[in-house]
């Protein structure tokens, strides 16, 4: 078991979820790095300016400098630290700034030179061009006493990361469209479905709709994040124009029907549903809510009429067995139980005849052969039970047939506690006739079991069964006549 | 490195130190409030609170009274509250608003505060701030990340990750499997190597990695070996097919909470039901967890015999022998009895249900699903389940089950059992279907697709020339074919840690994102065994069929 096999690693390579090494980084990313690495060489290139004046007052956050140092050394002793663990294990995730050992409180900005060391020259000279970097860059030159008021100057990355930390953060100086997407970018790198939505939430109050939607096409995490959003508060009709922008519309069919749960009142729900029937849904959702609807509107109506008829007391069956719930919003089998039960009988006209619900909602032989033979069992008619499997050919015979295997019909009787009589006569329908043995024997049919042993001329099998059923007993007495009969042919 | 080769099993680490950490914080928060205050709890966090602190301890911090949070107004005589809303989902948090709002109504000031477990969410905050009661209300968070379960299983509590990550493709869990991680590599680690497989799991390494690479390092002794990261969507067929261990049962009858479980008064056969722990501190429990249950009963009753024969040691003896019984043997002899009974009323009750719904023409018809044979008879099967209303998870269950192991349905076939499906269990499972579509858990065929895709797929778990070889292995386990597909899966892994690296470590602890069974706890368990290493099993939640398929329901309002 230990080997390697070729076919198992077969099934790690091939699979669809393939075992991943952590170094295949996707193109966004790596371009988005390149940015933010555009980003911090101006940085460094700002804060050197600012640290020739005075070092001790640098401060992007209100925090004392002695903090960050203090935290970037941590950093620093901590990957050294891990190094020699993980490089074992896995090629590393993130290019770590190779930082230099410095323990001076200007490590920091000690940092972003090494970070700006590394960033090659190249991109720097192309960012400078870039016009979302000159909108602040001028900002950050401003006097110091200025720039002291100045509490937001983080890139996408340090933003996602301080909000991932839970510490203070701002959003606000995120204003162009391209800083908001590439923060919006740089959270779902993250993968941290926490920020992604806070910065949605952002984007939300301070792009319009149409600007949104438009970027998020194109952004498929954080457009599922944008939509479990807007679901959890229950924004449904910026949802709605959302997935019609996108051309969801399977989606937004669903999405408003799905409303229809949180409407209690029954005519308001059907007026709902019925409203309902114009969406665009799929062809075969189409007909389901079709369904939903001409349900509820009938199960209204049969309500009505049966609540009446029971409380007037006229019909025997509501006395007998008086309804335990109302129909109202259950199933279709349910219903067309149900109507088999008080229904049973009624011209095919009326909305709650089983006939007509079969017809209605297209219910298969089976399913209605099922379905009523529970609810006339359940009212021990045994009559109407014989009339569902009772078949007339062309030269009168009756026969019975059944879509389903009477086995199974058995069952079903037995478990609606059926008497023996009953039961006996569709254990004899079985075909099979190991089945049908077991069967009788199961639940005691001990005519069947005798015919059939006589039938199939099992001298042996019937001796010994002669030996189960009581003693001077109807069976035994038929047993014996049977043994005793010479004109049989035993076959053992 | 510190720790060399270490071939011996030692004894697994303690967690109880995770369960001291999570209440020493709530101690803080608590603290971090002077005066009396009433909690409020969220139903979904009761039964992990109880493992963590009792009563007395909160009394102890000021906790005037506990409630369970429930939508309306507070009738309450403190003046300061602590509203300890340590809720997951954002969804029910929604009505919490309303709360403040009718107090402020009857000109009411009370000072709440809201605490978040395991973290505070953005979008929370910002409900509060539109809402226009942020300040009025402080929030908070308790870090209360792993909760161990038992010896070998730490839990995360966090049932709603797999629906949100791949339902709603919402990674807001992603950050706080990667934390839970960290937590576990600061206390017990450093890990010796991250294996993975899937998205979700690659994220949340990535997210460990990065709060190493924030947070301080310490140089421990290490006691986690390996660690996998598995992705609960690279195998959705075991945990949908019917459990056959002792354990597995147990949780898909009776429903496990936190390693808790409620016999109803049918098993106790007394008029009450009865709470349980299921760890391996129930002796009798420990030793049956893991077997087939079609095992278990003969094991229980040889036990049976056993406590009879203990009991029958009393007569002829001496006084004095009699009181060294009484003192020393009696109590465990009772205690063990009193198991015995509990976990004999169990296998009975389950034996009743098993076989009122014929269980094994079930199994048979999940095991031709995975041979994939016979599968018009499985269809057929499945279609009289749905006719005749039975169980409609369960129906759901088959239908996953046949679509995942087929490749998806027929699109003639995937019409009319879904027709037939809603037939039977309401329309309004439309919403449930599309669900179970966006997930892939249920699917038609696309033209053009051959079964070959699945045997390549699912096949490769099963029908294999190897998976002999783990039936053997796993005697009673491998009876059925769910163990197989599983046991070969850890032997794939198995093989991959033989090529990688010579196993020096003897702990792997494998991160189970979104769910893992209790019957595949007990084959890690069983693999564990033979190959001499111990397992840990970490999970973001303890979950069944009937867990997965409920949270994929869409028909409640």
């Amino acid at each position: 078991m230990m080997r390697g096999k070729p076919d198992e690693d077969d099934y790690w390579n091939s699979s669809k979820f393939k075992a991943f090494t952590f170094d295949d980084e996707d193109d966004d990313f790596t371009r988005l790095k390149e940015s933010k690495r555009a980003v911090n060489s101006i940085r460094s290139l700002v804060e050197e300016e600012d640290e020739e004046d005075d070092v001790e007052k640098v401060s992007w956050s209100g925090e004392p400098v002695g903090s960050i140092s203090w935290s970037v050394k941590e950093t620093e002793s901590s990957i050294r630290s891990t190094g020699e663990v993980r490089d074992q294990s896995f090629p590393k995730i993130h290019t770590a700034p190779s930082l230099p050992k410095n323990s001076s409180g200007y490590s920091l900005s000690s940092l972003f030179k090494g970070k700006a060391k590394t960033g090659s020259f190249q991109s720097f000279s192309e960012s400078f061009g870039d016009p979302s970097i000159r909108n602040y860059a001028p900002e950050l030159r401003k006097p110091k006493s200025e720039y002291k008021d100045y509490v937001s100057d983080w890139t996408p990355e340090e933003t996602v990361k301080r909000m991932q930390q839970g510490k203070v953060y701002s959003l606000e100086k995120f204003r162009s469209l391209q800083d908001k997407l590439l923060l919006l970018d740089e959270a779902v790198n993250a993968h941290d479905g926490n920020v992604i939505t806070a910065v949605l939430i952002y984007l939300k109050k301070s792009l319009s709709k149409e600007i949104l939607f438009r970027e998020l096409i194109t952004r498929e995490i954080a457009l599922r994040h944008y939509i479990h959003y807007l679901k959890e508060i229950g924004e449904q009709k910026l949802l709605v124009e959302l997935f019609k922008s996108m051309d969801r519309t399977e989606d937004m069919a669903l999405m408003q029907y799905r409303d229809h749960l949180n409407v209690r009142d029954e005519n308001k729900r059907r007026d709902f549903l019925k409203n309902c029937l114009s969406f665009p849904f799929s062809p075969d959702d189409a007909t389901h809510v079709q369904d939903h609807y001409t349900l509820l509107e009938r199960q209204i109506i049969i309500e009505a009429n049966d609540k009446q008829v029971e409380s007037s007391g006229q019909a025997d069956i509501f006395k007998k067995y008086p309804r335990k719930a109302s129909i109202l919003n259950m199933p279709i089998i349910t219903t067309l139980y149900y109507s088999c039960f008080y229904h049973y009988g009624e011209s095919d006209g009326t909305f709650s005849s089983p006939a007509n619900i079969r017809k209605t909602f297209r219910i298969s032989d089976k399913q209605f052969l099922l379905t009523c033979l529970g609810a006339r069992a359940k009212l021990k008619a045994w009559f109407d039970v014989d009339a569902l499997f009772t078949t007339k050919n062309w030269l009168g015979y009756t026969k019975k047939r059944s879509p389903i295997g009477f086995h199974r019909i058995v069952d079903i009787l037995q478990k609606n506690n059926a008497p023996v009589q009953v039961l006996q006569d569709y254990v004899n329908l079985v075909e099979d006739v190991e089945q049908k043995i077991s069967l009788a024997q199961k639940y005691k049919c001990h005519d069947v079991i005798i015919n059939t042993y006589r039938d199939l001329k099992d001298r042996q099998q019937l001796i010994v069964y002669r030996g189960k059923v009581e003693k001077g007993s109807s069976e035994y007495r038929k047993i014996e006549e049977i043994l005793s009969n010479s004109q049989l042919r035993w076959k053992n | 490195m510190a720790h060399s080769v270490r071939r011996d099993a030692p004894e697994l680490p303690d967690f109880s130190l995770l369960k001291r950490l999570a209440r020493d914080q709530l101690i803080y928060l608590l603290e971090q409030l002077p005066g009396r205050k009433d909690l409020f709890i969220e139903a979904d966090l009761m039964s992990p609170l109880d493992r963590i602190a009792n009563v007395t301890t909160l009394k102890q911090h000021d906790v005037d009274k506990l409630y369970k949070v429930e939508h309306k107004p507070i009738v309450s005589t403190s003046d300061q509250m602590v509203r300890g809303c340590f809720l997951y989902p954002l969804t029910n948090w929604f009505l919490f608003p309303d709360v403040v709002n009718a107090d402020k109504a009857f000109g009411r000031f009370r000072r709440y505060k809201i605490i978040f477990s395991p973290q505070k969410f953005y979008a929370c905050e910002n409900l509060l701030e539109e809402q226009g009661i942020f300040g009025d209300v402080t929030t908070d968070e308790w870090s209360f990340y792993l909760l161990p379960l038992d010896d070998d299983i730490i839990s995360l509590e966090l049932p709603e990750f797999f629906r949100d990550y791949f339902l709603e493709g919402d990674q807001r869990w992603v950050r706080t499997a990667g934390s839970a991680l960290h937590l576990l590599h600061s206390v017990y680690g450093p890990f010796s190597k991250v294996y993975g497989i899937g998205r979700c799991s690659k994220m949340a390494y990535e997210s460990w990695r990065e709060q190493v690479e924030e947070g301080e390092q310490r140089a421990l002794q290490a006691e986690i070996g390996n660690v996998f990261l598995i992705d609960r969507d690279v195998d959705l067929v075991t945990p949908l097919c019917s459990q056959v261990v002792y354990e597995g049962l147990v949780d898909d009858i009776f429903r496990i909470k936190c390693g808790c479980v409620e016999f109803c008064p049918d098993v106790t056969s007394s008029d009450k039901s009865i709470k349980v722990m299921l760890n391996s501190q129930d002796k009798v429990f420990n030793e049956i967890r893991n077997e087939h249950f079609s095992q278990v009963f003969g094991f229980l009753s040889q036990k049976a015999r056993n406590l009879q024969t203990a009991y029958d040691k009393r007569s002829g003896m001496d006084i004095k022998q009699m009181k060294t019984f009484v003192s020393e043997e009696l109590k465990g002899l009772k205690q063990e009895h009193r198991l015995l009974s509990l976990h004999i009323g169990a296998s009975e009750s389950m034996m009743k249900k098993k076989t009122k719904q014929d269980f094994q023409e079930l199994l048979k018809t999940e095991h031709s699903l995975l041979e994939g044979f016979e599968i018009r008879e499985c269809i057929s099967y499945i279609e009289e389940h749905i006719n005749r209303q039975v169980s409609m998870v369960e129906s759901m269950r088959l239908l996953c089950l046949l679509s995942l192991t087929e490749n998806g349905l027929l699109p003639k076939d995937y019409r009319s059992l879904k027709a037939q499906f809603l037939q039977s269990y309401g329309i309004e499972h439309l919403l449930t279907f599309s669900n179970l579509k966006q997930l892939g858990l249920l699917v038609e065929q696309q033209p053009g697709e051959t079964l070959t895709v699945m045997e390549s797929r699912v096949g490769k778990l099963v029908n294999d020339k190897t998976a002999g070889k783990l039936t053997d292995a796993f005697s009673s386990l491998a009876k059925k074919s769910n163990f197989r597909a599983l046991g070969r899966r850890i032997n794939n892994k198995w093989d991959t840690i033989m090529k990688w690296n010579d196993i020096s470590w003897i702990f792997q602890t494998f991160l189970k994102v979104c769910g893992c069974t209790f019957s595949e706890i007990s084959a890690l368990r069983f693999l564990g065994r033979e190959k001499g290493l111990k397992f840990i099993v970490v999970t973001t939640a303890i979950t069944n069929s009937a867990r997965l398929l409920e949270s994929m329901l869409d028909n409640h309002a």
